[in-house]
């Protein structure tokens, strides 16, 4: 009897002891090349020859609700679905940040003096995977359906292509996309992740055939997709890219719950999660795989803002709203928060680290970014007073969801304390919380946005007037015309060097002179991955790369 | 009998009539928009797209109308589309039936199995450490949450084990053992919370049974404890137990959202969580009915079981 009394305590303590949260492992606990190193370099073996073969599971957290890229919006979407898919244009997954480079195009596209015509030739051995060879006809029909959508056709992002005038095919294997005026942006926009390219005849057929069809030039073909569940795919052996690619076959299986996933890491059921992990997962598969684990970290194009509502009063006074960007202590709140959540990177419009990012420097002169948190405060004290507002109370609008939302809310509600500010943190559910952002019914909230590329036009478009292009973008709800001809001169400039300076002039009138709407802080993308996972290089966001191509399995060491 | 089993089926209408139109009702009274939130991970998709979509969906009509297309189809048996995903209803939902119910039987069958005999030998010991230590085990069912008992059986296999369920469903008749090492888990915690209730209701039934005189009479014949015990007193006090026992299996047909997003079972219950969450009320109508259904359904077999049971018990 004893001795049965003494196992039941032992598995009692087992027990209690895998659900006490433990103290974080020492540096020493993971490799050099992979976590215990300083978390943002990326672990890359060099030299080494992708292996032939393999299953690739992992993790994707929400189900696609279509299978159509053209129509989504959706992580969910790209991360099961773009491996069966190429695209005109990639971000090069070497360097998943800003370098562009030919996918079935068959190099950089010739650009006329003007800057309106963009000629570009595709590549010959690419095939769909029912055999028949995609032509720039497949090409047309693809941009065709994205920029003009048939009747009952959603294109959600036919506004960003709004500079093309058309796209013809000149012959077989040659596009030719015509523009209405130069637009900066434009060999980012045919390089979206989203841009599937269909087959014209499949469209013609049926212009929804793609919703619930799989039919693409993408390196693996598909298997099944059992919705709610998993979805996989296997190699496309007429894959145009050879010998890619290198994994037999892939699945990606659907799960929502966090303690879930890292399990499923933990217990190498699922290999890599591409979104990303929150540092505390991030530390605890950490402890547990120790070199058998990977971990790559990047600052990520998503930031959340805080909108105020503009119709009501006193978020109408730009005082207030000043006073409420000063009193944000941002450097020292992301180094804090960063060990909690994943934000971490302080920057104003544009991705701190990314191509259009201010410097510091400059940074530090804007309302909202001093680096003397003390004299902001006083600053915005004095705001407040000036606006008759000194006891603000306000109710903070959020959304129920854990990371990054409540922490960073209640780093906010926190910092507003020191200025005399009382918010009261409303959480609702995401779908109620659009509701109110959408129909004004809110003061102060917290909105987010989260792009696939470091670029102006996309990262600006919810500054523009609420009556105008930022209809149902801007929940700040502003009109502001001098900011809408800013936007549209940055837009229309080709010279990099001086769309920066148009870029940051934005900034500093947006954020700082009017603050309209204010970045938080931005977020940090957190990848453990097993380490036998090889060729992945995290970006600067979740949506681009995801075709695994590149991806390969090393034998276990 | 049979004018009685007429009559319940008869007003099984209207009151899964009244279920649809308080759903229906209440789903458009909750603020959010299945097109919003389809396009709220992205900043860049203006109000007209939404706007387009909307009307696309039929979300713009009236009401009456939205109404009148929902009771069409419910007359039809159309359930029409998901309007988060545009896959049909019925799709959905098949997918997704067969691991409910294989759950749910699993779990009921693991809670009779634990509960009839904990419950008789509790009664039976009243007041006996063995008595006790049942109380303690079932009040410990009833006091735990089941995600919390599930996430502590995942940590506890992936830190023991290196193993933790698989994460993607087979059929039992494809591959059993792949199956059962899926759904044994979830079974066997949702399993013993259900079965503390169901001891608990068996204890204090058995043990107010076996206060009867037929009991004592049934004794003092000279059977044998076990006769007395299994055909006079368990027989006789199983009235509630299975009235308990049929709730709850009517309950985890639906009911076991956390429980199965922690062991990522893709049933119904996350199903329907998703689908209150997206917005997607044809979806959510759909499974409210299908729920309703079988509460109602399990609730009548119950009733003509009593019947069965209990001789005494005449429907007119």
């Amino acid at each position: 009897m004893p001795q049965r009394i003494l196992m039941a305590f032992a598995a009692l303590s087992l027990i209690v002891s895998a659900c006490t949260p433990q103290q974080p492992a020492a540096p020493t606990a993971a490799p050099p090349t992979a976590a215990g190193a300083s978390p943002t370099q990326a672990p890359l073996p060099t030299g080494e020859t992708p292996r032939m073969g393999g299953v690739l599971t992992y993790i994707v957290s929400a189900a696609p609700p279509t299978f159509d890229g053209h129509q989504s919006t959706t992580f969910a979407t790209l991360m099961p679905v773009s491996p069966h898919y190429s695209l005109l244009y990639r971000l090069d997954p070497a360097d998943n940040v800003s370098k562009i480079i030919p996918d079935v195009a068959d190099g950089l596209p010739q650009v006329s003096s003007d800057k309106l015509t963009y000629t570009i030739k595709l590549k010959s051995n690419v095939k769909f995977h029912d055999g028949t060879t995609l032509t720039s006809a497949d090409v047309v029909a693809t941009y065709q359906k994205i920029m003009k959508p048939p009747e009952g056709v959603t294109s959600p992002r036919q506004g960003v292509y709004a500079a093309v005038e058309s796209v013809t095919a000149s012959d077989p294997s040659t596009v030719v996309f015509k523009l209405k005026f130069a637009a900066g942006s434009f060999l980012a926009s045919i390089a979206s992740p989203w841009n599937y390219l269909y087959s014209a005849a499949k469209l013609k057929e049926d212009p929804k055939f793609y919703v619930k069809n799989i039919m693409g030039t993408g390196p693996f073909t598909f298997i099944e997709y059992v919705p709610g569940s998993h979805w996989s795919g296997r190699k496309f052996a007429d894959y145009f890219d050879k010998p890619k690619p290198y994994l037999d076959a892939y699945r990606a299986v659907i799960i929502g719950d966090p303690a879930r996933q890292t399990a499923a890491i933990r217990s190498k059921q699922a290999l890599i999660e591409f979104r990303g992990f929150t540092p505390t997962q991030r530390d605890e598969l950490s402890r547990a795989l120790g070199q058998d684990l990977a971990i790559q970290e990047a600052s990520w194009v998503c930031v959340n803002y805080v909108a105020f509502n503009t119709t009501v009063k006193p978020f109408d006074d730009e005082r207030v709203r000043r006073a409420l960007t000063l009193a944000v202590d941002r450097w020292s709140g992301g180094e804090a928060l960063s060990k909690q959540t994943i934000v971490k990177a302080v920057g104003g419009l544009m991705r701190p680290g990314g191509p259009f990012a201010m410097s510091d420097a400059d940074l530090e002169k804007i309302p909202g970014f001093y680096r003397d948190n003390a004299k902001a405060v006083e600053e915005a004290k004095k705001l407040l007073a000036d606006a008759g507002v000194a006891d603000l109370t306000f109710k903070f609008h959020n959304r129920n969801i854990t990371t990054p939302y409540e922490p960073v809310a209640l780093f906010l509600i926190n910092e507003w304390k020191k200025i005399g500010v009382t918010a009261t943190h409303e959480v609702k559910e995401t779908a109620a919380y659009l509701a109110d952002l959408r129909n004004k019914n809110f003061e102060v909230g917290l909105d987010f946005n989260c792009d696939y590329f470091d670029e102006p036009d996309l990262q600006l478009s919810k500054f523009r007037s609420a009556s105008g292009l930022g209809k149902g973008l801007n929940f700040s709800h502003y009109d502001d015309p001098k900011l809408d001809g800013m936007i549209d001169a940055q837009a229309r400039e080709t010279d990099p060097e001086k769309r920066k300076q148009l870029v940051w002039e934005i900034e500093r009138y947006a954020m700082g002179e009017k603050a309209w709407m204010v970045p938080v802080i931005w977020w940090n993308r957190i990848i453990p991955y097993i380490a036998t996972v090889r060729g992945y290089r995290i970006g600067s966001n979740h949506y681009t790369t995801m075709d695994m191509a590149n991806i390969w399995i090393a034998e276990e060491r | 009998m049979q004018r009685y089993i007429i009559g319940r089926l008869l007003l099984m209408v209207p009151t899964l009539l009244g279920v649809a139109i308080l759903t229906f009702v209440i789903m458009r009274v909750v603020p959010g928009d299945v097109v919003a939130l389809r396009y709220s991970q992205s900043g860049s998709v203006p109000q007209e797209v939404i706007d387009r979509e909307r009307d696309q969906l039929g979300l713009n009509k009236p009401l009456h109308e939205q109404f009148a297309d929902f009771m069409g189809g419910i007359v039809r048996f159309d359930f029409g589309n998901s309007l988060w995903t545009g896959r049909p209803v019925t799709e959905e939902i098949k997918g997704r039936l067969g691991i409910s119910i294989e759950l749910a039987i699993l779990s009921t069958l693991l809670a009779t199995a634990l509960a009839l005999p904990l419950g008789v030998i509790a009664a039976v010991k009243q007041d006996s450490w063995i008595d006790y230590v049942i109380r303690v085990f079932s009040i410990g069912g009833l006091a735990m949450p089941s995600f919390w008992l599930g996430i502590l059986a995942i940590l506890t296999l992936v830190v023991l084990f290196q193993w933790a369920p698989p994460l993607i469903f087979v059929p039992i008749w494809d591959d059993p053992i792949e199956n059962l090492s899926q759904l044994i888990w979830p079974a066997l915690v949702v399993g013993y919370r259900y079965s503390a209730v169901a001891t608990r209701m068996t204890r204090s039934s058995v043990l107010e049974v076996l206060r009867d005189d037929y009991v004592r009479t049934a004794r003092a014949k000279g059977l044998r404890e076990t006769v007395v015990i299994v055909r006079h007193a368990l027989r006789n006090s199983l009235l509630p137990v299975i009235t308990v026992i049929s709730l709850e299996f009517a309950f985890l047909f639906g009911g076991l959202v956390v429980t199965e997003q922690v062991f990522n079972v893709n049933g119904l219950g996350k199903l329907l969580v998703d689908a209150v969450a997206q917005r997607d009320y044809t979806l959510v109508q759909a499974l409210v009915l299908l729920f309703s259904f079988v509460f109602v359904f399990v609730n009548f077999i119950v009733d003509v079981l009593y019947g069965v049971l209990d001789p005494r018990i005449r429907y007119g």
